[in-house]
This record gives C-alpha cells, structure tokens and sequence, in this order.
C-alpha cells in the first residue's frame, strides 16, 4: 500500500443495483428482520411507496470499502449518518479520502471523511472513520 | 402523539450473551457482497494470520440484534416499528471478534431528544461487546428517529 497522506483518496467501490433478493439475504444474515425492508404491504402502510433498503447494508458497503483499502486490525472507529433512503434499483457509489492526520494513544491516526451516494449524486450516508496508518 | 419519557434515560437493558457463529458470519459477508475468502474460508483466514473467521466491521449489529428482542428500545418508549428510521450508528473498536466467541451484549440509553417541535424524536442506545475473556472488543452507539404521526 501506497503511503497514506492528507488527500489519499479510498479506492471507490461501486456495488450492483439494490435488488429485493438482495435485501431478503440480508434481512436473514443480519437478524434485522424489520419488515419495511422486505414486506412491500408493511412498507406502504409505513407511508412508503416500496421496500426500502437496510441503512445497515449500505454501512456494510462502506466497511468493504474500508477494509479492501487497509487490514481491518487498523479501523479504530467507524460511523456514519443515514442522510438519505436507498430504494429498489439504487446503484450506491462508496467514496472517501483522507482528511487529517491525528496522533492518538501514541498511533497515527488517519481521518477519513467516507460516503456512499445514489446514481443521482444524492448522498444516502456521510461518516468518518479512523484507520491507523502503519 | 408520542413524547419522549425523558426518566428512561440511562436506562439499562437486561444483558444477554450472543454465540458469534462461523456459518452466520460466512453467511452475513455473502449478503453483503464481500469476497475477500478471509471473511468466508477458515483457512484463507488463517493463512492471513488470524485465528478464525473474523467479524466483519458491522457485525456487531448483527450481534446485538441476536438478543431475546428485537430492540426493545421500542417497547420501552411506545414506539411502532413503521415509525422508526436509522439515523446513526458508530462502532468503536477496541478488539478482535472472531468466529466462536461468546459476547455479551449490554444496551444503555444514552440520549434522547425532540426536534422540529417533537414531530421527530431521537434515541440514542450504547451498546457494549465483551467477549469470553472479558475483553471490550467494540462498543457502538446507535441513534434511531421516530416520525410522529
């Protein structure tokens, strides 16, 4: 791995459209068993037009971008805002880059700014992590 | 309309304890489209140094929803399920989580707020994960909104 600097940017990970299957083998391996993610009648009862995807998955999606990017051993911390729904079709574009370099309990710390955006541009989540950098 | 009882803050759940299983962690990296064979084959994992299967960095949602409830945040504060949406969620790592561990859970509410008048209500609920050795491998914080209707 290239040395890791203000500015480094994350490899992008770009995942295949959401599809129903998709989120029905997720509503299984991941014990969230909230109907509005597979049920479409739970869902438009909600006030939904259609299932919506797991914020959870697209979480999931931003953790593979991380650990494909450095050993999982080195995430410190990672978090995240749900800043917009994901529906049936959405293709999700994860994105991020180093921000900062910190100094913490005598590690370097990378802060990383990371997001995960429909087709449209639309930011659906806005998080950061802390990767120590070797 | 729903108000927050703000007396439930720091409330404590019963702790429960949750087996991490190689099959569901071979089954959760499946659904999330993960392919790196450390996080679905023993021995890939253990040539790369580990000592099992690990967890993947979400997995320890996956583990606190393996409790007795399906959060039972909801009940507590009379929330409906079509109500609630994820508004945050952050883990902290502390430790390893590998196949076969047994981790207990702990669930503490730690914030709880209104917005837009109350038509929005947030809780937040921080989550701890100790493992058979008695080592916090990861702690988390999870914050759901409820829509008011």
């Amino acid at each position: 791995m290239s040395e890791i600097v203000v500015g480094t940017e994350i490899p992008a990970l770009e995942i295949k459209p959401v599809s129903r299957t998709t989120l029905a083998l997720y509503c299984g391996a991941s014990a969230d068993h909230n109907p509005i993610h597979v049920d479409i009648d739970f869902a438009k009862k909600a006030g939904l037009d259609d299932v919506i995807a797991h914020g959870m998955l697209s979480m999931a999606y931003l953790g593979r971008m991380l650990t494909n990017w450095v050993p999982q051993a080195q995430l410190r911390k990672f978090s995240n805002r749900f800043a917009a729904m994901t529906h049936i079709g959405d293709v999700i574009t994860c994105t991020g880059k180093v921000v900062e370099l910190l100094e913490k309990n005598g590690e370097t710390l990378a802060r990383c700014e990371i997001q995960a955006a429909n087709a449209d541009g639309e930011l659906t989540l806005m998080g950061e992590a802390l990767v120590a950098v070797a | 309309m729903l108000e927050l009882d703000h007396s439930k803050l720091g409330y404590e759940f019963p702790a429960y304890d949750v087996d991490v299983e190689k099959g569901q962690l071979k089954f959760f990296a499946k659904a999330i489209g993960e392919t790196n064979p450390i996080y679905s084959d023993e021995e890939a994992a253990k040539d790369a140094g580990h000592r099992t299967i690990p967890a993947l960095p979400t997995f320890p949602i996956v583990v606190n929803m393996s409790g007795p409830e399906y959060l039972p945040v909801l009940d507590l504060l009379g929330m409906k399920l079509s109500g609630i949406l994820h508004a945050n969620q952050s883990f902290e790592y502390f430790g390893d989580l590998y196949a076969g561990d047994k981790i207990t859970v702990t669930n503490k509410i730690s914030d709880m707020q209104e917005k837009k008048g109350g038509a929005l209500l947030f809780v937040t609920v921080e989550s701890s994960f100790t493992n058979q050795d008695g080592e916090l491998v990861v702690k988390a914080d999870q914050t759901l909104a409820y829509r008011n209707s």
